[in-house]
């Protein structure tokens, strides 16, 4: 019988810890380029109109930042609870719940117009984001539910709920029954950075502006070090006289409003109303923006974008190769697979227990760590 | 008895070697454990002691070296190799499940598939036969610390061992429990079986211990009759050079002094099935004296500990009281902001961030009080002034580390330790608690912590110490209270205060009865 374990290393590699998103991508090419020649297409083709041909025209970046506003800005609410040991998996509940919350505006009160209305809307986004965070942390402070369970399991109730709503409620009368709500006045509508050239909007502006100051909070601020000491050290948290429910509630809240911002940036800029599906998913890329980005806000800039070009890449392939525009899931499944497989072997090694010592105890491990598996 | 010759070594151990990294921790080991002789294992903390043992008990692979066993050479894989070949261990550290009996727990390690029932009625039989009386069907949650130890030994001698390694076993022991244990040891002696006992506590070396081994930095600096030592020529091969003593001068009019700290009637119900309750605690410290507070581990000084220093609240608020202010209901930053410090037990993951560097630990308790020196406007941290601050400290306490500003889990305890108790010292606190100073600190670091807390109680300030090693309290304390079962008894002055008294508060005497004796000394 062998058998696979885990062995913690005794210090990690800063080197390897740097390179570990790159050696994750590499990984991912590799894996992808096996997955289209199974396909029956050439892997070097593919590659070039899955990576380089959706960002080789000016326009085609604008798209690109279009896609990668709400990552950015969702994944660096998300590393601020990551970092504080909080598991917040409903960011894409809280981007739906902030695009409502914004819309209330335009298409309650359409007839509400002015400078006014923009920054209301957004501000609305961020207080629908943030209240729909509270509840998963409401419920983990007074309950001690998991809130890995119940933020995920809000992200349904909101999609539904949103479904009803551009069904119901808020559908367009003049829209011959289409579940959608009516188009946003033109002072509802997030203006375009550079018109001429092509259509990103203000929301990516958000997104780098979140993560400087994000970052600037992690870095230097001593709320973030309580982040980081909660997260890393409850107990000495506790003895540092930081709350731990205060916490739960500070990092829901801040990456909530986030989410909720990126919600009703996405609707008010690149769609202009809602409908009953109004995300391709951000809400859960964006946990792979953030780990990929090693949570860390700048480096999750650059994960936003690479994240952002697989969406744009799978839709390249669909029109180009007639391939399923899947593809993109299946690249985004397998670089979180390869930085969480990276990012484990920096901290363990793996340690084949062979056969010799099957007829006795296996040896006593000093520090715990987890069977891999059992294998014949 | 402590035969010596040739062909009665049980054990021989040649050139044992165990490298972690950089670090030799087992350099080129030599040891002889003759049949029926009680070996003991000195060296201060990081000294090589347990990476040793573990080898010998298979938890760990040397990199290079010899094991004999009865003269035969052997590899010793696994602890279960090392329980086949007839060799026992008592760790330091139970590993008991609190909700199974003591016999199941015992079952658990038997893995013979006997029943339980049989398993019970050997324990009790051989723990009668021993001295060491248990009750096999009672809930290991329910005893006391010196019982469990017992459900420790009794498991390994169902097992019977050749030889028995006991890893610090009086740790957690009052005196009379550790006599107890002595007795046991001898019997075991004079049935023929060999004991490697590990210690740092050379009074009892010297009572008990045939032959010494004592290593220091990993290699074997000599191996002597503990019997024909003092305890000042043992603690020098153990440390390399003389250990300064801890100086307290007398205090004179503490009686008038005004007390800092007061605890009035403090209660707390369980928190968990396991933990222990506070009964109507009061104690008053004073400007300028050291109170210690004895008691064997377990007993509520956790509880009592988180209880003054914030981390638990209190419903009374009254019941705790800093410089003539309640404070029950203040949390841990408020009360530090009345002048109160605190240092805990556990130092990695309680009292210091383990993968955090020295000066952001210093920010984690100092925070609030310093707030003006090191958080600027919008909550911004001045970095520059805590790095200052926190090697000023370093150079204070002569923190020893590899690089200017490590992670707190790459220091050695010792330092960290200096590090955690300098952190608070630094800023003048008027009352400080401290949980087990020095626990698992070398005997040279430990020195300088305990002057520093006699000091710091000279300059004015209140401190109350908590700490199971009773030296160490009659070292520094000015009296010394006992905690035991959630209840503490009054504070005895330290020249009225002795072992025993002492000891037999520690295992349950009743408080008045220790009054009394007081009065009639």
């Amino acid at each position: 019988m062998m058998r696979l374990e885990l062995v913690k290393r005794p210090q990690r590699s800063a080197l390897f810890s740097m390179l570990s998103p790159f050696i994750a991508f590499a990984l991912t090419i590799i894996a992808g380029a096996i997955m289209f020649a199974l396909l029956g297409v050439n892997p070097l083709n593919a590659f070039k109109i899955y990576f380089i041909e959706p960002i080789s025209q000016v326009w085609q970046l604008h798209e690109l930042a279009i896609k990668a506003a709400p990552l950015i800005l969702i994944a660096v609410g998300l590393s601020v609870c990551y970092k504080a040991n909080i598991w917040n998996i409903g960011a894409e509940g809280q981007f739906i719940f902030g695009a409502i919350f914004g819309s209330i505006i335009p298409v309650l009160f359409p007839q509400f117009e002015g400078p006014l209305v923009l920054p209301l809307m957004l501000l609305l986004g961020m207080v629908g984001g943030a209240a729909y965070a509270a509840i998963p942390a409401l419920l983990k402070t007074r309950f001690n539910t998991n809130e890995i369970l119940t933020s995920l399991m809000l992200v349904y109730v909101a999609q539904l709920f949103l479904d009803w709503l551009v069904r119901g409620p808020w559908r367009d009368p003049q829209g011959h029954g289409f579940p959608q709500t009516i188009q946003f006045g033109d002072s509802a509508v997030l203006p375009e950075l550079m018109p001429d050239a092509g259509r990103a909007n203000w929301g990516f502006v958000f997104a780098l502006v979140a993560a400087v100051l994000i970052w600037i909070l992690m870095g230097r601020m001593l709320k973030g070090f309580e982040v980081r000491v909660l997260g890393s050290s409850p107990r000495a948290g506790r003895f540092a006289g930081f709350g731990l429910n205060r916490m739960v509630f500070f990092a829901f809240l801040l990456s909530g409003a986030l989410a909720g911002l990126a919600g009703i940036s996405e609707v008010s800029g690149a769609i202009g109303q809602l409908q009953p599906v109004i995300s391709p998913g951000y809400g859960f890329t964006a946990i792979i923006v953030a780990f990929l980005g090693r949570l860390n806000p700048l480096g999750i800039v650059a994960a936003g974008l690479v994240l952002a070009l697989t969406y744009l890449g799978g839709e390249a392939v669909q029109s180009a190769l007639g391939i399923s525009d899947k593809v993109a899931r299946v690249f985004q499944g397998m670089l979180l697979f390869f930085v969480l497989g990276c990012d484990t072997l920096i901290h363990y090694r793996i340690r084949l227990i062979g056969l010799a010592l099957t007829k006795q105890e296996a040896p006593a491990k000093l520090e715990a760590a987890p069977k891999l598996k059992e294998a014949r | 008895m402590s035969a010596n010759h040739d062909g009665a070594n049980l054990l021989e151990v040649r050139g044992l070697t165990k490298i972690f990294g950089t670090l030799t921790a087992c350099d080129h080991i030599d040891l002889n454990i003759a049949k029926g002789e009680i070996h003991a294992l000195l060296g201060e903390n990081g000294a090589g002691k347990s990476t040793l043992v573990k080898m010998l008990f298979g938890s760990l692979e040397p990199n290079s070296g010899e094991i004999f066993w009865n003269g035969q050479a052997v590899r010793i894989t696994s602890p279960g190799a090392a329980k086949k070949l007839g060799i026992g261990m008592v760790f330091q550290h139970f590993s008991l499940f609190e909700a199974l009996t003591a016999a199941e727990n015992i079952a658990l390690s038997l893995d013979d598939g006997s029943p339980i029932s049989s398993i019970a009625a050997k324990a009790r039989a051989l723990s009668y036969s021993y001295g060491l009386p248990l009750d096999p069907e009672s809930l290991v949650g329910d005893l006391s610390v010196g019982e469990r130890q017992r459900i420790e030994i009794i498991r390994c001698l169902l097992q019977t061992p050749q030889l028995i390694i006991l890893d610090e076993p009086t740790s957690v022991l009052t005196p009379q429990e550790a006599d107890k244990l002595f007795e046991t040891l001898e019997r075991l002696r004079s049935e023929g079986k060999s004991i490697l006992y590990i210690s740092h506590r050379l009074e009892e070396v010297k009572r008990i211990c045939d032959r010494a081994t004592v290593l220091r930095h990993g290699k074997v600096v000599g191996h002597c009759n503990p019997r024909e030592q003092t305890a000042s020529s043992l603690a020098r091969m153990m440390v390399g050079s003389e250990v300064q003593a801890v100086v307290r001068a007398p205090v004179e009019g503490i009686e008038t002094a005004q007390p800092l700290l007061e605890i009035r009637g403090l209660n707390r119900k369980p928190a968990t099935p396991f933990s222990i309750p506070l009964k109507n605690i009061s104690l008053n410290v004073r400007a300028g004296e050291v109170i210690g507070i004895a008691g064997v581990a377990g007993n509520g000084q956790g509880e009592f500990f988180e209880s003054v220093s914030g981390e638990v609240l209190q419903q009374d608020t009254a019941s705790v009281r800093i410089r003539g202010k309640d404070a029950g209901g203040l949390t841990i930053t408020g009360r530090r902001l009345l002048g109160a410090a605190f240092v805990p037990e556990e130092r990695l993951g309680h009292g210091a961030a383990p993968r955090m560097k020295l000066s952001e630990n210093l920010l984690l308790s100092r925070h609030a009080t310093d707030g003006k020196a090191f958080v600027g406007t919008g909550g911004m941290v001045r970095s520059g002034a805590v790095y200052a601050a926190s090697q000023r400290i370093i150079e204070a306490m002569d923190v020893r580390k590899s690089a200017p500003d490590p992670e707190a889990a790459a220091l050695s305890g010792g330092n960290l330790q200096k590090f955690i108790v300098g952190r608070e010292l630094d800023r003048r606190p008027s009352v400080m608690v401290v949980n087990q100073p020095t626990w698992g600190v070398d005997a040279g670091a430990a020195a300088h912590i305990r002057q520093a807390l006699i000091e710091l109680s000279r300059s004015g300030s209140a401190v109350l110490v908590i700490s199971q090693d009773l030296d160490e309290l009659f070292e520094i304390s000015d009296a010394i209270a006992v905690m035991h079962n959630g209840e503490l008894s009054k504070p005895m002055p330290i020249a009225e205060a002795t072992f025993e008294k002492v000891g037999l508060l520690m295992g349950g005497a009743e408080p008045g009865h220790a009054e009394h004796t007081l009065e009639t000394a």
